[in-house]
């Protein structure tokens, strides 16, 4: 029987260890889809239902182009908002279109019960060992710790690089070397060299810069396409970038919850849902380390995000730090996005003058 | 000889320009409409504002652009700078109004919020995906009823009792204005409705969670409608000042940056008889397919933009 080819939309460059684990464990290929595009966008629209959010479209379009690829195993995450219904409506968009597929659906089980999982594998088992499968998983976890870590202190650095791209490349040589890793030990060790390599990179930062947070919905904000590569338009100004939402600080966090809710207190009662209670925790965070800015990023529809912005703003009014909001969808121009960018760049700066 | 500093506004639906001088005096200023074609606009204001000043003995030395145009047009004029509009609109207004504490700008397709502190702007809102309550919104409900926009102000004030109009998005407040027309309320009273939605669709999008502390100037298109005026004052429940010049405030703003700058390029009033050009091409070079904008002055590519990534970057020779 010819290998399964298992796929799932891009996402930041987390394609990376769901390969690695999904290959080491599974009897499987991964189709790493092509990277986020208009095409994939315009793809994902035509067959969504048109009030939907973006990343419902964004995801359709990614599943579309890994079929074209050759994907016959298509997997959704789901998640804490209506992405937890997803699943089941793209399954079913794609059959309607003719696509033959197998499609496995997280919302159906509980990720955090290792005999439920081991069930909905149990179809593309390997011959490995329950150790080795937990070997494996405790790899994955730690590359994506290790992506995270990195991918922060790029974020905070690549806006004074001396030569252009030299982050870049050298995040992406270490993205090539971590598919093949054998062992954690193996893993540690390219981690360090990068990490030095990273932090040896020459850049020219001036003693207090301008410093900016990104805060919001978990998709968006993560999936650099469907935010028009924000980071790096700020970056490019040279300002230091923050964002503290990746998947350490919630699939991974333990007690994230109760931890949050500490955290917020006075701001907010309740859970608000997704990630909702993220946003506030992390824009209180940046207001008190006192950070120049907080941007706000989400999809536009997004409830849980939504419901976070009036208490951004008593935030912002106690703490006197702007915030700028942003809602995506399908809009692809530019000129919109870069005005407001701009300004907010501008009166950070006169801010910043202004308090010296 | 005069140093003379050129502001020029291309918003979506008017072109401003004002020419300034060292100490902020407007020595001349034009408005006009875009029309959809920025670079043809552009080349009448700089006619139109030549008639008004002696070129012989005011010089201009540098140039500034804002508006939504301001890249292609900063482009063609060989601006010293290049700002967003709200930053130029911040920096104007300052200018004659030191003490300012709100702007409220209304103009064709865009709205904003902009707080300022000492002179320094400190936070400020723009509508986001969509131009509900915006003048071209106005513009084609006025269309609708038959009148000027021009005129919509004055029959506003006649209303004693403004219509209820949703003022949510401008899809409902169209359909709920036709409902009413229909069911025979006055014209006034429509039109009176429509300023207060502007205002309380304004308030409730661009202005909601920010405080609002006057002085309070308004400006814009818009705000040379006095109907909108009214219904801001009523709303607010303070005093809203409109300068004479408030629809050049974005132009007046542009300059001043621009003879900060200190920058200066010679300028050719000119430049309206030379042949300006654009093309786009689509990239292809991945499946972004990016639509890349090429302007040409007479047979010279001057500038190209639109690329997402470095593979669509075009090289421009100096002519």
């Amino acid at each position: 029987m010819a290998k399964k080819k298992i796929s799932f939309p891009q996402f930041g460059n987390y394609c990376i260890p769901f390969e690695y684990l999904l290959t080491n464990i599974l009897n499987v290929d991964y189709i790493i889809p092509p990277p986020t595009t208009k095409r994939t966008l315009e793809l994902g629209s035509m067959h969504s239902p048109d009030f939907v959010c973006a990343p419902f479209k964004y995801q359709l379009g990614g599943y579309i182009e890994a079929l074209e690829l050759g994907a016959d195993v298509l997997f959704q995450v789901g998640g804490v908002c209506r992405l937890c219904y997803y699943g089941e409506l793209h399954e079913r968009i794609l059959r309607d279109l003719g696509y033959k597929f197998e499609f496995i659906n997280f919302s159906e089980l509980d990720i955090y019960s290792p005999i439920d999982v081991y069930n909905k594998f149990k179809k593309y088992n390997s011959k490995l060992s329950a150790p080795a499968i937990a070997t494996k998983l405790l790899i994955c976890i730690e590359m994506v710790k290790m992506m995270d870590e990195m991918e922060n202190f790029i974020r905070e650095n690549v806006g004074f690089e001396v030569n252009n791209g030299s982050f870049d490349n050298i995040y992406n040589e270490f993205l090539e070397h971590v598919r093949k890793v054998k062992s954690k030990k193996e893993l540690k060790k390219l981690y360090s060299i990068y990490y030095k390599k990273l932090k040896d990179n020459e850049v020219m930062k001036p003693k207090k810069p301008l410093k900016v947070g990104l805060v919001g919905e978990y998709y968006t904000i993560m999936e650099p396409f469907s935010n028009h590569f924000m980071e790096k338009e700020l970056a490019k100004k040279g300002m230091v970038v923050t964002r503290t939402m990746n998947i350490s600080n919630t699939v991974f966090w333990l007690g994230r919850e109760k931890e949050l809710k500490k955290k917020v207190k006075g701001y907010l009662k309740y859970d608000i849902g997704a990630t909702g209670i993220d946003t506030i925790s992390e824009a209180l965070e940046l207001a008190k380390k006192k950070y120049d800015g907080i941007i706000h990023i989400k999809s536009f529809g997004c409830t849980p995000e939504i419901d976070a912005m009036p208490v951004l703003q008593n935030i912002s009014n106690d703490y006197k730090i702007p915030i700028l909001y942003f809602s995506f969808d399908t809009q692809t121009s530019e000129t919109g996005i870069k005005t407001r960018l701009e300004a907010f760049y501008d009166m950070i700066t006169m801010r910043k003058e202004k308090n010296k | 000889m005069i140093k003379a500093y050129l502001g020029v506004d291309i918003g979506s639906i008017s072109t401003k320009g004002v020419i300034l001088d060292e100490n902020n005096k407007i020595l001349a200023s034009k408005y006009i409409w875009t029309e959809g074609n920025p670079i043809g606009a552009v080349k009448n204001l700089i006619n139109e504002l030549e008639t008004q000043i002696d070129i012989n003995k005011i010089k201009i030395v540098s140039i500034g652009t804002t508006g939504s145009a301001r890249k292609l047009i900063g482009v063609v004029l060989n601006a010293s700078v290049v700002k967003n509009e709200i930053t130029a609109h911040a920096i104007g207004t300052t200018s004659i109004y030191p003490d300012v504490r709100t702007i409220f700008e209304i103009g064709g397709q865009d709205s904003k919020i902009i707080l300022i502190e000492d002179g320094i702007v400190v936070d400020y809102a723009m509508n986001t995906l969509c131009a509900a309550g915006t003048g071209s919104f106005l513009s084609s409900q006025a269309k609708r009823l038959g009148l000027e926009i021009e005129e919509l102000g004055d029959i506003a004030l006649k209303s004693k009792k403004p219509t209820n109009i949703a003022a949510r998005c401008t899809v409902f407040a169209e359909s709920d204005l036709v409902h009413k027309a229909q069911i025979g309320h006055k014209k006034e009273d429509i039109v009176a409705g429509l300023c207060k939605a502007v205002v309380t669709n304004y308030l409730n999008n661009i202005g909601k969670g920010k405080k609002i502390v006057s002085p309070i100037v308004f400006q814009g298109g818009v705000s040379k409608n006095i109907g909108v005026i009214k219904a801001f004052e009523d709303i607010t429940g303070q005093k809203v000042l409109v300068d004479p010049n408030s629809h050049l405030m974005g132009a007046i703003g542009v300059a001043i940056l621009a003879r900060k700058s200190g920058q200066e390029i010679e300028f050719d009033f000119n430049v309206k008889n030379i042949e300006f050009t654009t093309r786009g091409v689509e990239c292809h070079k991945c499946a972004n397919n990016c639509e890349i904008i090429c302007i040409y002055r007479g047979k010279y590519l001057i500038d190209a933009w639109g690329n997402k990534c470095d593979n669509g970057a075009i090289p421009i020779k100096n002519h």
